[in-house]
């Protein structure tokens, strides 16, 4: 009853094609991001904007990055950080290093050079799979996180290794309040997810998705194996570029290499896995699971009488539950969250109906 | 017989191959003609499988060389195989599982596209209009093999027989010249085989396609094939029409011959 259906046919091959075929998920959409655009700046507080929505925005946009790559093209990554990193000091050096370079180009910038390097890296994928390539890519993550620590030209000879980045200036507009930072990072990430959204629905997603299935029948049908690889990884690596740069300049307000360590990889692989891996809303869905469960376990412990557990031993017990919901929901799950809203629409399409 | 003549499609010369010094397949040379149906058969382990590998290119062989529309060569890649207009299916259904059966039939068209990936994400230039000519194209093959009730469901989850349709229909999409069947009956009841070999006659008569295929049932052989090439340990043993194949004594021995001799010590 919630979808009513009835009436909405498609009558050609676009109509059939449209991202939302049904009205009322145009509509929702639509509602949702208004929302995110006008309610939440007006109604969120600083503490929502820079703990919960900035990290959770940022997440999702590399999670799309590496499900990408891992989740449609079918090629396993642990250097999603090092990527992240490489674009987030690349745009932080052309900030600096080229003057009156406006700051979006500059993300844009350094996401292409997250991508060359991305492709440099997955260059093994071209003769090894699976877990060998997933050792591979560990390569770079500690390749690149020795080179910026190594080389300080990277962080302009600072002698901390840290940096404040600098302010958000975009045509004029300071978007430095916490508020700013979270309506940029929201713009950019709707944006890359419309693309990739588009990207996977296209003929090259479809050619990943092929590769990952079956990749001798993909070679038979004449798809390119090394383009489609390779682009996997350029591809790939720009969403995880700009990622870092908005991880870097909109969330943390520093740039240093020890935010884009190997733990941050693990997490962002835990977000597709948890989400759904070959999903786009997936990403969204484990970046929230990643980024609220923690802080609801955190205050749902905060709520126990104080004393009866100390605090440096709550915070392992924390984790410790954590990791036992997660295994939990991947043996209920494994498929991932996109898939649990995926058969919960499905319910709502034919509700209150069962079949 | 040498002379290459107007009509061959393919003709392969003195083929060999071996793995590790294994041979699967001995100085095999044979020709196809345009637009017949010609059926390689043999026991298991003959080469079967091999030689059509060999033929698209996922296999290169040791020496030999392989004649495809006019043109020789040596070696191929399984892609500029695709780009020539050689397509195939497998023995053991190689569909994409986690795409739809509509999906798996456009992936057969990837060659046919003229737009570059930034006009598709971007939905603009040639795109749109380019979705909805290969989107027609692909909705032909599968109404003309009766798949299109299930045009929107995972392959995966799929029967049997109907995969083994879907597979035909992705290879199909491409608009080959050549068509390569690895057993597309195998594993079937008479009625699907009965079904299977319609399509295969249709898809040659209908659209001109030279059809290479590997199959067991012989009668279904002798009933579809025009041509009948005979393996037995990696060695050519017969090559002629089905009658000629099958007065061939050499055939009767290695092949046929089994279900004689069962029957003499009856």
């Amino acid at each position: 009853m919630l979808y009513r259906e009835a009436g909405q046919l498609s009558t050609s091959y676009a109509m059939e094609r449209r991202t939302f075929r049904l009205r009322q998920d145009r509509v929702g959409l639509w509602l949702l991001l208004g929302f995110a655009f006008i309610a939440v700046p007006w109604l969120g507080n600083d503490y929502w904007f820079s703990a919960i929505l900035l990290p959770l925005l940022v997440l999702s946009l590399a999670g799309l990055g590496l499900n990408l790559l891992t989740g449609y093209a079918g090629q396993l990554s642990l250097g999603s950080a090092a990527f992240m990193a490489v674009g987030a000091f690349a745009a932080y050096n052309l900030q600096l290093r080229v003057p009156g370079l406006p700051l979006l180009v500059s993300f844009a910038l350094g996401g292409v050079i997250a991508a060359l390097v991305a492709v440099l890296f997955g260059l093994p994928s071209l003769r090894i799979k699976g877990f060998y390539l997933l050792v591979a890519t560990l390569a770079a993550q500690f390749v690149v996180e020795w080179v910026l620590t190594r080389f300080s030209w990277f962080t302009n000879d600072n002698a901390s290794g840290v940096i404040t980045s600098p302010p958000l200036l975009i045509a004029g507009l300071d978007f430095s309040s916490p508020r700013g930072r979270y309506l940029l990072t929201l713009a950019v990430v709707v944006v890359l997810f419309w693309l990739g959204k588009n990207l996977v629905r296209s003929e090259l997603g479809r050619n990943w998705m092929a590769v990952r299935d079956m990749d001798t029948a993909a070679s038979v049908i004449g798809i390119r194996l090394f383009k489609a690889k390779l682009l996997a990884f350029a591809i790939s690596g720009f969403y995880l570029g700009v990622a870092g740069s908005l991880w870097a300049f909109a969330y943390l307000g520093t740039v240093e290499p020890h935010g884009f360590d190997l733990s941050r990889s693990f997490q962002v692989l835990f977000i597709i896995i948890i989400g759904g891996l070959g999903s786009v809303l997936g990403n969204v869905l484990g970046a929230a699971f990643i980024v609220l469960f923690p802080i609801l376990l955190a205050n749902l412990f905060g709520l126990l009488p104080g004393g009866l557990i100390d605090s440096g031993q709550l915070e392992n017990l924390q984790k410790m539950l954590f990791g036992a919901l997660i295994i939990a929901f991947l043996i209920k799950e494994p498929e991932g969250l996109a898939r649990l809203w995926q058969r919960f629409r499905q319910r709502a399409r034919i509700w209150p109906l069962r079949y | 017989m040498s002379a290459t003549t107007e009509s061959e499609l393919l003709r392969l010369d003195d083929i060999s191959l071996s793995f590790k010094g294994v041979k699967a397949i001995t100085s095999i040379s044979f020709a196809v003609k345009a637009g017949e149906i010609c059926a390689l058969i043999g026991p298991n382990g003959a080469g079967k499988s091999s030689l059509l590998n060999v033929i698209n290119g996922v296999y290169q062989a040791q020496s030999g060389s392989i004649t495809y529309a006019g043109q020789a060569r040596r070696r191929m890649r399984p892609h500029q195989a695709a780009e020539r207009g050689i397509a195939r299916t497998f023995q053991n259904i190689a569909l994409f599982k986690g795409m739809s059966v509509l999906d798996n039939v456009l992936t057969g068209r990837n060659l046919k596209r003229r737009s570059s990936w930034v006009e598709q994400m971007l939905r603009l230039g040639r795109a749109p209009r380019e979705d909805d000519e290969q989107r027609l194209h692909a909705e032909h093959i599968i109404e003309f093999l009766r798949i299109h009730p299930w045009r929107h469901v995972l392959v995966g989850t799929l029967p049997y027989g109907l995969q083994k349709r879907v597979e035909l229909a992705r290879a199909l999409a491409a608009q080959p010249r050549l068509l390569l069947l690895d057993e597309p009956m195998a594993g079937m009841n008479a009625e699907e085989k009965g079904q299977m070999s319609q399509f295969i006659r249709d898809i040659n008569r209908e659209f001109g396609t030279t059809v290479v295929l590997i199959e067991h049932d012989i009668g279904v052989v002798m009933g579809l094939c025009d041509h009948v090439v005979v393996l037995d340990y990696g060695r050519k043993i017969g090559d002629g029409t089905p009658e000629q194949v099958r007065a061939n004594p050499d055939v009767i021995a290695a092949y046929l011959g089994t279900r004689r001799s069962r029957a003499e010590s009856h």
